[in-house]
């Protein structure tokens, strides 16, 4: 490894030496993070097929490998779209090939998370890895390959291909990697109810080293809608983003350029934007110099009358469905849920789903517990640098008559075309005055019906007491009275004991 | 004496019936389908005053209301009604009970009190609900007071009834406890009640023959008299036309014990009889321990704080000794005990000091109580 030829670094090359910034960085991160991507890979591969997910996942113990680690075979099936054969080499042994380079909502942005699980796995172990995929045709294919690093290109090992009889349609993938599954547990197991919570239409089901089952069943079978691919919004391109999409347009001037690969850009606006941007509207896309690129990018940023991004890219979890989610992992007394109308961000649609849940499963802690979710993924590290977290300080609690030492739990769920992660590491949501003003305000909403229900659910209780001591003393009165006055037959106090229920019909 | 009887007797139907009747007032209202009532005189301070025709505390025209449609009033109008039959089923079966005993019995009807002052509480509603003592009611406290002297009673409780016994038969003193205070007076030779703050004097008085010499009923009152005990007093001065002499420590506290045997207390201020207006307070008076040259020790700030209240007290207005004693106090800022006495020899108190304190004060005393023995 110390060659010292820097002529050209591949993709894979780059990411070997940089897996850090995917997670990567340590023997029980690794795990979780393998584990991770691999189960988000099959959730959207159901998901975009409107199937309910089907998740089986298993990892166990190979051998041990140092003082600290071991190494573990992961085997994850699902019963997804399944990949076309002549795609299933690139799609596992070459990083950045993926399907997610348009624009629509997907759990991954960058199509690497999972190959860089792999090809982690091929660095720790030198293992191939085993893909088995079918579409629903009549074959099912499987393949055993390895990525050659230096050249970011898979090497097929083996190719098998099996008739499908049974019309099977789905992916597994199985490699072995080195990690520290003791170290990881929690947050995998937290990670796997948490998947749950929001994606209650799927199955997900985990057998650990131990060969315990973990084992979350889905609520429901309805799923929200499929989020339908868009064209990147004005506001939201960069430069290199620009650049390739010249270097792909087979337009021949700027206005077909704006209308053909821009959302909500027609052809009214776009002439007016070349007028403000002074660019002729026949002018071929292709001809721009470097210079009128960034010029037109700024422009693009500047102008102000481009129409807000659609938000039918984006596919929420909807209040019914989240409800289901966090009824069936939380089990509170008491669930409120709010989703927020579509809003922007440079650019970028978003939407913010807020649930607040009271009692019940919940345990009480210091503090309220919060969960939070990019996407329908679960964010479990750096709670405190993330906006949400913030938000949900800086709220005056008190004018809710909410304490931190109830027991509340708080769920943010965020999509977005682009979720603004603060880190590569995808862990925690930056701080932008629109997300923060859409988070306060869902959270107000959820905090507003909490209080009612607080305020319900003590009135309740204060009637119920009211009612119990009328119901303990007066019969008490009757019969002492009897016995002092030295009558025989007691009074009936049961018509005053009613009188005094003004919830009589609700409680008994 | 057979006329006496028949008044306690008498008094224990009157109780009987009071409290049935209460029972019955409860039960009608209940009958009726209505959350029931009760009104009852305000021992708030504000309704509590000064007359000075009784000569003690009463309560003002002020009443307070408890209904069991108030969520607040419920459990003591419950606690009332159970204080109400307890003591009708004591009194009833000729038996008595302690504040304690109360406290505990409640548990049995899970009526449970929070604290024994809650029952206690509970227990003066009753007193001023009805206007009997808790001792009517056959409830007392715990005893810690008695009597010695030539005093021929005959007892009333069950068991008992018809035996008599002489107050003297005992040396130690009788305690004055329900069998004492319910008993009739039958005999005496003595001409007047001398009530000691302190057991050790009234001992010692004991020892002396004072009650001989003296021709008296001894009472300890063990510091504060306990009610019955003041009520006891009111009956031997009443029934047996017998000035009574109190007897206390030369301290503010002393003189306010005999005040209180005298004038009653603020808290009893809804019951009769308990107090004795005609009783005179003999010593040790601030004067004597300027006469006497007493050994004393100096007034602390309590003792000197305790003197200013007194001093506005409307129950030291009505006889010039009280102001004149307490200027007396906070003149020489020194106090005294009985037991002071003894620097002169053990017996000085009773050969010297008791005579002149007893000739002293007769006439004051005659001319107060003229009125009142017939």
């Amino acid at each position: 490894m110390s060659q010292a030829s820097f002529e050209e670094m591949s993709a894979a090359d780059f990411f070997y030496r940089n897996r850090d910034i995917a997670g990567l960085s340590n023997p029980s991160r690794s795990i979780f993070v393998a584990i991770r991507e691999a189960v988000e890979n099959s959730l959207d591969a159901a998901e975009s097929q409107k199937i309910p997910p089907d998740v089986y996942v298993r990892l166990s113990f190979e051998s041990e490998a140092t003082k600290d680690t071991q190494v573990y075979k992961l085997r994850v099936e699902d019963n997804g779209s399944g990949i076309p054969p002549r795609f299933i080499p690139s799609a596992f042994g070459q990083v950045l090939y993926g399907s997610k380079y348009k624009l629509k909502q997907a759990r991954g942005t960058f199509g690497l998370g999972g190959k860089m699980a792999v090809l982690y796995g091929q660095i720790t172990t030198h293992q191939p890895v085993l893909v088995t995929s079918s579409t629903g045709q009549e074959k099912i294919y499987s393949f055993k390959l390895m990525i050659d690093i230096q050249r970011n290109k898979p090497i097929i090992l083996d190719r098998k291909v099996l008739i499908n009889k049974a019309n099977w349609h789905g992916t597994i993938i199985e490699f072995t990697l080195e990690g520290d599954y003791l170290r990881a547990m929690p947050k995998i197991i937290e990670y796997f109810k948490q998947t749950a919570m929001v994606n209650p239409y799927a199955n997900l089901t985990f057998v650990d080293p131990k060969g315990r089952l973990y084992k979350f069943k889905r609520a429901t079978t309805k799923m929200p809608d499929p989020p339908k691919e868009t064209m990147p919004h004005p506001y939201g391109v960069d430069v290199e983003l620009l650049q390739r999409l010249m270097q792909i347009t087979e337009c021949t001037t700027m206005s077909g350029f704006l209308r053909q690969h821009f959302h909500r850009v027609g052809d009214i606006t776009a002439q007016k934007f070349l007028e403000f941007a002074k660019l002729p509207a026949n002018k071929s896309p292709k001809k721009l110099t470097h210079e009128e690129i960034v010029r037109f990018m700024q422009n693009l940023k500047n102008y102000k009358d481009f129409l807000p991004p659609d938000a039918n890219c984006l596919s929420p979890l909807g209040e019914e469905l989240l409800k289901a989610g966090v009824m069936k992992e939380l089990q509170p007394e008491y669930l409120v849920v709010h989703q927020r109308k579509p809003s922007t961000y440079e650019g970028h649609p978003f939407i913010i789903e807020m649930a607040m849940a009271y009692g019940g499963g919940i345990p009480k802690r210091d503090n309220f517990i919060i969960y939070r979710f990019a996407n329908k993924i679960p964010l479990l590290y750096d709670e405190a640098s993330d906006v949400a977290y913030r938000v949900i300080s800086s709220m005056n609690w008190k004018r809710y008559k909410v304490h931190a030492d109830m027991p509340i739990a708080i769920v943010v769920h965020i999509c977005s075309t682009k979720v603004p992660y603060k880190t590569v590491g995808k862990e925690f949501i930056s701080d932008r005055p629109e997300i923060r003003r859409e988070e306060a305000n869902a959270i107000r909403e959820v905090a507003r019906q909490i209080q009612h229900f607080l305020a319900r659910k003590e009135h309740v209780h204060n009637e119920k007491k009211r009612v119990s001591i009328f119901s303990k003393y007066l019969p008490k009165i009757a019969e002492f009275s009897t016995m002092l006055a030295g009558e025989t037959k007691k009074p009936d106090v049961e018509k005053l004991i009613k009188s005094v229920q003004k919830y009589g019909s609700e409680e008994s | 004496m057979a006329q006496k009887k028949a008044n306690i007797i008498g008094k224990k139907q009157e109780v009987i019936n009071e409290l049935k009747s209460f029972g019955s007032s409860i039960y009608k209202q209940l009958d009726q389908g209505t959350f029931p009532t009760v009104t009852m005189p305000s021992r708030s301070t504000e309704n509590i005053n000064y007359d000075p025709v009784t000569r003690q505390f009463i309560l003002g025209e002020k009443s307070v209301g408890r209904s069991t449609r108030n969520i607040r009033h419920i459990k003591p109008f419950t606690q009332l009604a159970w204080v109400a039959m307890f003591s009708n089923q004591l009194t009833s079966q000729r038996k008595t009970s302690t504040l304690r005993d109360v406290y505990y019995s409640a548990q049995a009807f899970e009526m449970t009190f929070q604290n024994q002052q809650e029952s206690n509480n509970i227990i003066t509603d009753l007193e001023t609900l009805t206007g009997y003592a808790r001792e009517d009611f056959s409830i007392f406290p715990e005893e810690r007071s008695a009597i010695f002297g030539d005093l021929e009673i005959g007892y009333t409780v069950p068991g008992y009834e018809g035996k008599t016994v002489n107050l003297t038969s005992h040396p130690d003193g009788v305690l004055i406890g329900p069998a004492v205070t319910s008993s009739e007076f039958i005999k005496t030779s003595a001409d007047k009640v001398i009530a000691i703050e302190k057991g050790a004097l009234f001992t010692r008085f004991i020892e002396e023959s004072v009650h001989s010499k003296h021709k008296s009923l001894l009472i300890s009152c063990g510091g504060q008299a306990p009610r019955q005990t003041r009520s006891f007093i009111r009956r031997l001065h009443d029934e047996l036309n017998l000035p009574v002499y109190i007897l206390t420590d030369g301290d503010p506290w002393g003189m306010h014990i005999a005040q209180v045997i005298i004038s009653g207390s603020a808290n009893a201020a809804h019951l009769r009889d308990l107090n004795t207006p005609d009783a005179v307070w003999s010593g040790v008076w601030a004067t004597d321990i300027v006469d006497y040259k007493l050994p004393t020790d100096a007034l602390d700030e309590v003792d000197i704080k305790r003197l200013t209240e007194l001093q506005k007290d409307p129950r030291y207005q009505n006889d010039p000794i009280w102001q004149r004693e307490i200027k007396i106090f906070q003149k020489i800022k020194r106090k005294t005990e009985l037991e002071a006495f003894s620097r002169y020899g053990l017996t000085y108190i009773v050969d010297e000091y008791l005579p002149t304190k007893l000739e002293q004060k007769p006439k004051e005393n005659n001319r107060k109580t003229g009125k009142k023995t017939a």
